[in-house]
């Protein structure tokens, strides 16, 4: 078995980029994501990387884009405000088909906010954020052994994809310290041969997000459209009691985890719950959801936040259950026994009759 | 199984330490765990704390409201978290600098340990912390102090490892007081 080790959920994301073979780390610091750019000067270094305390979030961005652009794996991480920063870069990086992986470890907004958890950023991340008609994967881990997967799943996908791919977790999820097993990395990297690694010997490679001949962006933006679409082959979800569930709830990220908690809890008085949980955020696990809701005709979707996965789920659903929201804005994280109550009361109320 | 506590003290007491090593020993006898250090605007002085969750399934809130046990070394800690321990939990009062009338709890189950002066036999009344855990781990049951001390090596910084014996010596103290009781 591989090595257990208790550490941060913000350090596990810096071990698994590292152990995926990100060589190259640019940040800015915020709270409260600090322990990766901590994590990643001390040990990129020893791996042979460059590690680089950037004078913004958008240099940092921009130096992602340069190495990632050679070929090389990179990363840069923040929170919400230094993510908005990100986004033209990110736009950038979608536009000229770029991988790299970035990391929100979202605090609360709008504005400067606050540094306590939050799912607030999900529409700018699932949405784009930046301008254009771009979509980035989007990875949601839920737990300090997910951090460290989904990382270095972030980078195979980058690659696959020649697509920026957003790791989404939070303020709970960076802090908490949990057992982590240090699964070795095997993989081997593609070979990229868009890659600008000098001109000696082969002919010139072009990389840009610049398209000015006439028609010419047109087929741009429906070869990335068609890219987006077969994204839905790298789909994740998780489902958790909900083979013979008459409600089922869905949630991501660290309420997610709370929520078994509390459906393990509703099982014990014989309430049929059962939870889904999207681990890609996009592509949003359409298929899944619309199983769940023509299977029970009764979802709930619970998050920090005052609705904004929701829509998705409701899309997803398309018409075949009720749905239900409960929300939490940023402040406190609820309880296992509050989310409990709040299920217990929609599961009450009944579904589509 | 299931077992959680808050571990609260003032910011330099060593209440991370605590959380970290009792987290840390929960691993190692192949528990699920969570360690969850308080998060919000702390400033120096101020008062810390930490949040252990040990169970034999995936643990899901890191956070709790109510805990099972507490462990409070100064008097903020224990006024704030003494009346949040279960009607049926364990409190732990570091009765060297917590005064009585900040000890409001519903249950009755409380440990009174003097552990600046238990730290000063072993040696040094800055291991008032280790005192405080080995008192924990005995009345909990969770994990032996052996097992405690075998992750000292991995829980401390490597220049503090000179402290291991001093620190192993205060742990056992604390247990033997918490047997006593």
């Amino acid at each position: 078995m591989a090595k257990r080790v208790l550490v941060k959920g913000n350090e596990a994301i810096a071990m698994g980029a590292i152990a995926a073979g990100c060589r190259f780390y640019f940040g800015y610091p915020i709270t409260p994501q600090n322990d990766i750019p901590e994590y990643m000067s001390a040990h990129l270094p020893d791996a042979g990387g460059v590690f680089i305390q950037a004078e913004s979030e958008i240099a940092s961005i921009n130096m992602l884009l340069g190495a990632a652009v050679t070929g090389a794996r990179a990363m840069t991480s923040s929170s919400s405000p230094g993510i908005s920063l990100k986004q033209e870069g990110i736009s950038y990086l979608c536009g000229s088909e770029v991988p790299g992986v970035i990391v929100n470890m979202s605090r609360s907004g709008p504005g400067l906010g606050g540094i306590h958890p939050s799912q607030g950023d999900y529409f700018q991340s699932t949405r784009g954020g930046g301008h254009g008609d771009y979509r980035t994967l989007v990875l949601a881990p839920s737990t300090a052994q997910e951090n460290y997967d989904l990382t270095m799943l972030a980078f195979d996908l980058a690659d696959k994809y020649r697509n920026p791919v957003l790791i989404l977790g939070d303020a709970l999820l960076g802090n908490i310290k949990e057992p982590v097993e240090l699964k070795p990395y095997r993989k081997t990297p593609p070979v990229k041969d868009w890659a600008l690694t000098g001109t000696a010997g082969r002919p010139q490679r072009i990389v840009k997000s610049l398209f000015l001949a006439d028609g010419e962006l047109t087929v741009q933006n429906w070869k990335l459209f068609k890219k987006y679409q077969s994204m839905e082959r790298d789909v994740r979800f998780e489902n958790y009691l909900t083979d013979d569930a008459e409600m089922i709830v869905v949630a991501f990220g660290s309420v997610a985890r709370i929520l078994k908690t509390s459906v393990d809890k509703l099982r014990a008085k014989g309430r049929k719950i059962g939870l889904l949980r999207p681990i890609t955020l996009f592509p949003f696990p359409k298929a899944a959801v619309l199983a769940a809701a023509q299977q029970c005709g009764h979802l709930m979707a619970v998050e920090l936040n005052t609705g904004q996965m929701v829509e998705d789920v409701r899309l997803a659903a398309d018409c075949q259950a009720k749905v239900d929201f409960y929300g939490r804005p940023p402040g406190s994280i609820p309880t296992p026994d509050e989310l409990a109550h709040e299920v217990e009361k929609a599961w009450r109320q009944g579904g589509r009759k | 199984m299931y077992f959680d506590t808050i571990i609260a003290g003032f910011g330099g007491q060593g209440v991370m330490l605590m959380g970290n090593l009792l987290a840390y020993a929960a691993m190692k006898a192949g528990r699920q765990v969570t360690y969850m250090p308080v998060y919000g605007v702390e400033m120096r002085g101020g008062t810390a704390n930490c949040t252990v969750v040990i169970s034999d399934k995936p643990v899901g809130s890191p956070i709790v409201q109510e805990p099972v046990s507490a462990v409070v070394l100064n008097n903020p800690s224990a006024e704030k978290f003494s009346p949040k321990v279960k009607k049926n939990g364990l409190l732990l009062v570091n009765s060297s600098l917590v005064d009585e009338k900040y000890v409001q709890a519903r249950t009755k189950r409380i440990l009174r340990i003097p552990s600046l002066e238990l730290a000063s036999e072993v040696g040094n009344p800055r291991l008032a912390n280790m005192v405080m855990l080995g008192a924990l781990v005995q009345v909990s049951g969770l994990v032996t102090v052996e097992q405690v001390v075998k992750c000292l090596p991995e829980a401390l910084d490597p220049r503090y490892h000179k402290m291991i014996p001093v620190n192993s010596a205060a742990l056992s103290r604390g247990a033997e007081f918490a047997k006593q009781s």
